[in-house]
Formats: structure tokens, C-alpha cells, sequence
């Protein structure tokens, strides 16, 4: 019954606007078909990387909700917030009255949001390709031409290619470890992290064998005894205390790039702002050029 | 052979020496000598071989001592750590035969009086801290997680005291305990979800890794190691008395109210020394005295010394695992010591079973 509602007030609105609005389908990443009547025009985003690819987009102004983590572009910051990734505010959600709701795979809440009559879209990335492919998906969901996103990749893979161009060759002796916290977990040659260091030109001391972010064990690092160490700033203080630490070169010659938490942001969120990141993990590499 | 053991009756009833005068009380006296000299040896095989895993799996260790960066490898990082697996053990083990023989209770383990939650409220404020930086937490932050884990363990340890009103009362302490863990464990859960940056380090500390231990760490667990064990054994007598009921006790002249205290402080210091070096590693406190008692019947005398040698031992084989099954990864301490000590307990129930 709704449905030929649907379809009714579909028609009517092809005849008067002229426009042939179709209903949009678009396949999320549990593989299902999500299917979207006309564009959508009250998102609310539940992940920060799925807001800043909403944004990128140019469609900042669809967005009606976001997580409590989502604070780039600064715009994002004044939309309610519907709670986090892991704990999501169902009720502020759907007090929203959102046409679609984008989540990570590993939001809680989307069976739950469906149930209630909303329209979820799960899409989530772990490296290059995915965050192309996310940026595709996001932008046939809000009904843009697929050549806008296509156009974001593009101008991202540019910057990528400008910025591995402007570093010195030396580079490519460099040897580096990126902690992505004290466990410690390392960003592996798999990781989206890595595949930017891996643009730059740059060797990981965790091969892609071990995964996207293995837990080493600290004494696979003194061995391996990079040339350069990337940290976030919480976890900075700790290097000289762990036993052996200080014997790698990276540590004994102060070649540390220490990331404060608004630059981590960029470097760990798989989104639009990857050429950013790498800027950042470029500056590093230039500074330490041997 | 001695007869199948009965931990299902308690510690009463296996650390009560048995009035029949049966076969077991005899060869008794015996073999705790054996069983602690079995362990010694044990743990030096074990942390021989500890030497040679790291992340490169399992290494000749004489080949090691050729290369120089292997050799400095072998002596700053595996050989403290390797030493500090079974520093960490023994120091849950001897808070758990203390927790058991305190509380009359076999499920007891060390982290019951609120000690584990304690620690994971201040390493979750410490880490949250790091990012922030906001004034109240900026000592908290200073003084690094080690610390933070000890002072988080022992306040809450003695929260649950103040809460429970002192010692007398065995019941009203554990309650305290089990509400001060509640609390306090809802509370580090709800300051790790707001910084989601510290969920993955919560979590590993949660399930605790040697990885970090080095020579300062292991010295100084060495040192409040022997500190408990001798005050545990000094105090051996009052546990034994305990085990026969708070009466009968209270009926051997002992004054129990202070010796009480003195054990809970015991507890409270070495699990927060454990904790703070190695994070939370389940298991190894509850299991340790069963395997002892299922192995030989003996008083709190030699429980507390040989609880601690087989918790050393535990974690040590525990640490090799964790550290060799998935190398150059590793796998939290803490997930093997809860396959291993639930593997035990789970044969035990099955020999049990008629």
C-alpha cells in the first residue's frame, strides 16, 4: 500500500517537476541493497569518516545528526549528536526523522533503526580502494553524479602522487614504525596508514603478512630497529621507558614523530582526508630524511 | 597415589590435616618438599626456554649470544620479562591462596576486593588522560599507568574495607567487594567508551601482557614478592585457624581482627603490584592453590609458598605461548591463562563427576 504511494507520488512528481526522479539503489558493504525512494536530504552520520565523505562531497548541508566524534569540517560541530559509533542514540537518531543513516559495520543499532522504519546504509573502509569505493556509494546514495566522487578520488590520488614526488629519494631507506597505540598495536604495510607510507615511498617494518594492525610483541621492533618511529602524543612519554627501547636507533638519535590527537584524527580515519594524513606522515619523512 | 584431592569441599576441608591419621597424612610432611622442588625446576626449564621464544618463534639460545643485538635482546627484554611472567604468577598465586583461606571460600581470587576494577578506573582515567590533560587528572597522568594501576588497586581494596566497615564481618566485606567492582568497573567502562582512543590499549590491558616488564619491574615485584610471602607465611597459622571456623579461632587466642587486616593489606599489595606491571590476568590467583590442593594436602604453611610457585610456573608457560603461537604477534597473556586455568577447572569437574 505505501508503496504504490510511493510510486504514485513519484509520477505526480515527474510530471510536474519534469524531473524522472529514480528510486535509488545502492549495495552496503553487509550486502544488501538499500534502497532509497528519492535523494535523500536528512542524513544523519554515525562515523566520522562517512560525515567528512558527506562533506567532501559538498553536501555538508543534508546532514541533520552526527556522532560525537565527527568534528571536521568545523560546520559538523553544531548538528545534534546522536551519541557514538559503538553506542549510538537510537532514540536521538529517530527524533531526527532522518531519510538515511549512514554507520560503520561495527555500529550497534542498525537492525534496530531498520526496524523502526528507518533507512540504514552500512559502508566502511580499511584501505585505498575502500575509501574510493565508500565515496562512490556515498555519493549515488545522496543521488550526485558518480563523477563528483570520482573526481574526490581523483584529486586525493593527486596530492598522494605530489607529495611522494617532492620528498628527497633518501627516502626510500627509510625504515619506519607507526604505533597506533601502546598494546602496541602497529599499522601494518595492509593498513590504509601503511598504504600511504607505502605512496611516499617509504619501507614498514611490519610486512602485510601480519594484517592491517597487528599486536606486536615490543621485542619484534628492537630487532627490527626502525629508522624512524611515528606516535600519537599520549603514548610518546612511554618509548624511552620500555626495556630495550632505547637501544633502537630511532629512539637513541630522537627521530620520533610525535602526532598530536587532531592530527592522529586525520591520519586514522579512512575518509577524505587521507591526502592530509599523509601530508603529515610526508613533513615527517622529509624532517628525518637521512 | 594419594587419594583423588576434594576442592569442591573448600579450603577448610583440604587444608584441615586429617584427623583420621590416613594414609596421605603420613607421606604428607614429605611432599610439599617434592612438589616446591618439582616446581623450582619446572620454572627454570620453562624460563630457559623462555629465553629462546620471542618474535622470531623459538631460537637456539647459544646461537643468540653470537649476534650482539640478539644477545642484548635476550638479556633487556627476554630474560625480564621471562623472570617478571613468573614474578607476576607467583604473586597472584599467593594472593589467591590468601583470598581462599581468608574467605573460606575456594571461588575466592584476588581480585575481590574491588582491586581489579580499582586498577581499571585509573589506567581508563590515566589513558583518558593523556589525550585531555585536564587539570584534576594531570598528577594521575604524571605519575604514569604502573603507578596508577597500584593506587587505583590498593584505594579500591581499601574502599571496600571502609565500605564493609573493617574485617569482622566476612560476608559484609565481600559484598563491599563485589559493589566496589561493580561500581567501579561500570564506571572505567564508561570513561573508556567516551575517549574511544583508549579502547584497544584498555582491552589489552585488561587481558595483561609481560611485554613491558623490564629489570626495575621484576625487582620490584621480586622484592614485594618476598616482603608478602614471608608476612603470608608468618601469618600462615591465623588461615589455618580460619579454615576450622571463626570460633574456633577466635577459641586459639589469636587475635583475629588485626591479623585479618594484615592479610587484606597482604592481598591488597600483592595483586596491585601484579597488576601494575602486568595488567589483569585472569585465572591465575583462583587456580593456582586448586592445583596445589589437588596435587597434595598441607597447611597454609606450605599452601602460600607452593601457591606462588605453581602461579609462577602458570603464567610462565602461559607467557611462552602467548608469545610463540602467533610470533612476531602476540596473543594477551591474559586469553591463555583463562584458556588454561578454564581447561583445568573444567577436568577437574569432569574427574569429579561420578
Amino acid at each position: 500500500m505505501a508503496g504504490r504511494i510511493w510510486v504514485l507520488w513519484l509520477v505526480l512528481l515527474g510530471l510536474v517537476g519534469g524531473v524522472q526522479a529514480q528510486p535509488i539503489q545502492v549495495l552496503d558493504d553487509r550486502g544488501r541493497t538499500v534502497l532509497l525512494p528519492q535523494p535523500p536530504q536528512r542524513v544523519v552520520s554515525v562515523l566520522p569518516s562517512l560525515t567528512e565523505t558527506v562533506c567532501a562531497l559538498g553536501q555538508c548541508q543534508r546532514l541533520v545528526g552526527v556522532d560525537r566524534f565527527s568534528d571536521w569540517p568545523t560546520a559538523v560541530r553544531a548538528l545534534p549528536q546522536v551519541g557514538g559509533g559503538i553506542d549510538p542514540n537510537i532514540e536521538a537518531i529517530v527524533a531526527l526523522r532522518p531519510d538515511l543513516v549512514l554507520m560503520a559495520r561495527s555500529s550497534r543499532g542498525s537492525e534496530r533503526l531498520e526496524a523502526l522504519g528507518l533507512t540504514v546504509l552500512v559502508l566502511e573502509s580499511h584501505n585505498h580502494a575502500d575509501v574510493r569505493r565508500v565515496m562512490g556509494r556515498v555519493a549515488q546514495a545522496l543521488g550526485l553524479p558518480a563523477q563528483q566522487a570520482e573526481q574526490l578520488w581523483q584529486r586525493i590520488d593527486a596530492d598522494l602522487t605530489a607529495l611522494a614526488r617532492a620528498l628527497p629519494p633518501s627516502v626510500r631507506q627509510t625504515r619506519v614504525y607507526f604505533e597506533v597505540n601502546r598494546a602496541p598495536f602497529a599499522a601494518g604495510a595492509s593498513s590504509f596508514i601503511g598504504e600511504s607510507l607505502a605512496r611516499l615511498g617509504a619501507q614498514n617494518i611490519v610486512p602485510p603478512e601480519l594484517g592491517p594492525f597487528p599486536q606486536l610483541n615490543p621485542e619484534f621492533v628492537v630487532r627490527a630497529n626502525p629508522d624512524l618511529i611515528m606516535v600519537g602524543a599520549r603514548d610518546r612519554a612511554s618509548l624511552h621507558e620500555r626495556p630495550g627501547w632505547g637501544r633502537i636507533r630511532a629512539v637513541r638519535e630522537q627521530r620520533l614523530c610525535v602526532f598530536a590527537d587532531a592530527e592522529l584524527d586525520a591520519l586514522v580515519r579512512p575518509g577524505p582526508r587521507l591526502a592530509e594524513g599523509a601530508r603529515l606522515l610526508a613533513d615527517c619523512l622529509r624532517r628525518h630524511a637521512p | 597415589m594419594t587419594p583423588p584431592p576434594t576442592p569442591e569441599h573448600g579450603s577448610a576441608a583440604a587444608v584441615a590435616p586429617l584427623p583420621n591419621g590416613s594414609g596421605s597424612a603420613v607421606t604428607a610432611p614429605r611432599r610439599p618438599w617434592a612438589l616446591g622442588l618439582g616446581l623450582c625446576l619446572l620454572a627454570a626449564l620453562l624460563a630457559l626456554l623462555g629465553l629462546g621464544v620471542g618474535s622470531s618463534g623459538l631460537e637456539p639460545i647459544w646461537r643468540l649470544w653470537a649476534d650482539p643485538v640478539a644477545a642484548q635482546i635476550v638479556w633487556d627484554i627476554r630474560a625480564p620479562r621471562t623472570l617478571g611472567a613468573w614474578a607476576a604468577g607467583a604473586l597472584l598465586g599467593l594472593a589467591g591462596a590468601v583470598a581462599q583461606g581468608l574467605f573460606r571460600n575456594p571461588l575466592a581470587d584476588p581480585f575481590l576486593l574491588g582491586s581489579a576494577a580499582g586498577a581499571a578506573l585509573a589506567v581508563a582515567l590515566t589513558l583518558a588522560g593523556f589525550g585531555v590533560s585536564l587539570f584534576a587528572l594531570e598528577w594521575l597522568v604524571r605519575l604514569g599507568l604502573t603507578a596508577a594501576a597500584f593506587v587505583g588497586a590498593v584505594a579500591a581494596v581499601l574502599l571496600t574495607l571502609a565500605l564493609a566497615r573493617g574485617v569482622q564481618h566476612t560476608l559484609r566485606l565481600l559484598l563491599a567487594g563485589v559493589v566496589v567492582g561493580m561500581v567501579l568497573g561500570a564506571l572505567s567502562a564508561a570513561v573508556t567508551l567516551a575517549a574511544p582512543a583508549t579502547l584497544a590499549p584498555m582491552q589489552a590491558f585488561m587481558l595483561g601482557s609481560t611485554g613491558f616488564v623490564g629489570w626495575p619491574a621484576l625487582g620490584l615485584m621480586a622484592a614485594v614478592g618476598a616482603l608478602c610471602l614471608c608476612a603470608g607465611v608468618a601469618l600462615a597459622k591465623v588461615l589455618d585457624g580460619l579454615s576450622l571456623g571463626e570460633d574456633t579461632a577466635q577459641s586459639l587466642g589469636l587475635p583475629l581482627a588485626p591479623l585479618r587486616v594484615a592479610l587484606v593489606l597482604l592481598l591488597a599489595l600483592a595483586t596491585g603490584t601484579a597488576v601494575a606491571q602486568t595488567g589483569l590476568i585472569a585465572f591465575v590467583g583462583l587456580v593456582a592453590p586448586h592445583l596445589v590442593r589437588a596435587l597434595i594436602q598441607t597447611t597454609h604453611g606450605w599452601l602460600l609458598p607452593l601457591a606462588s610457585l605453581m602461579g609462577g610456573v602458570l603464567l610462565l608457560a602461559a607467557d611462552l605461548l602467548a608469545r610463540a603461537l602467533l610470533a612476531p604477534q602476540e596473543i594477551p597473556v591474559g586469553v591463555l591463562t583463562a584458556v588454561l586455568g578454564g581447561g583445568y577447572l573444567l577436568w577437574l569437574m569432569r574427574r569429579r563427576a561420578p
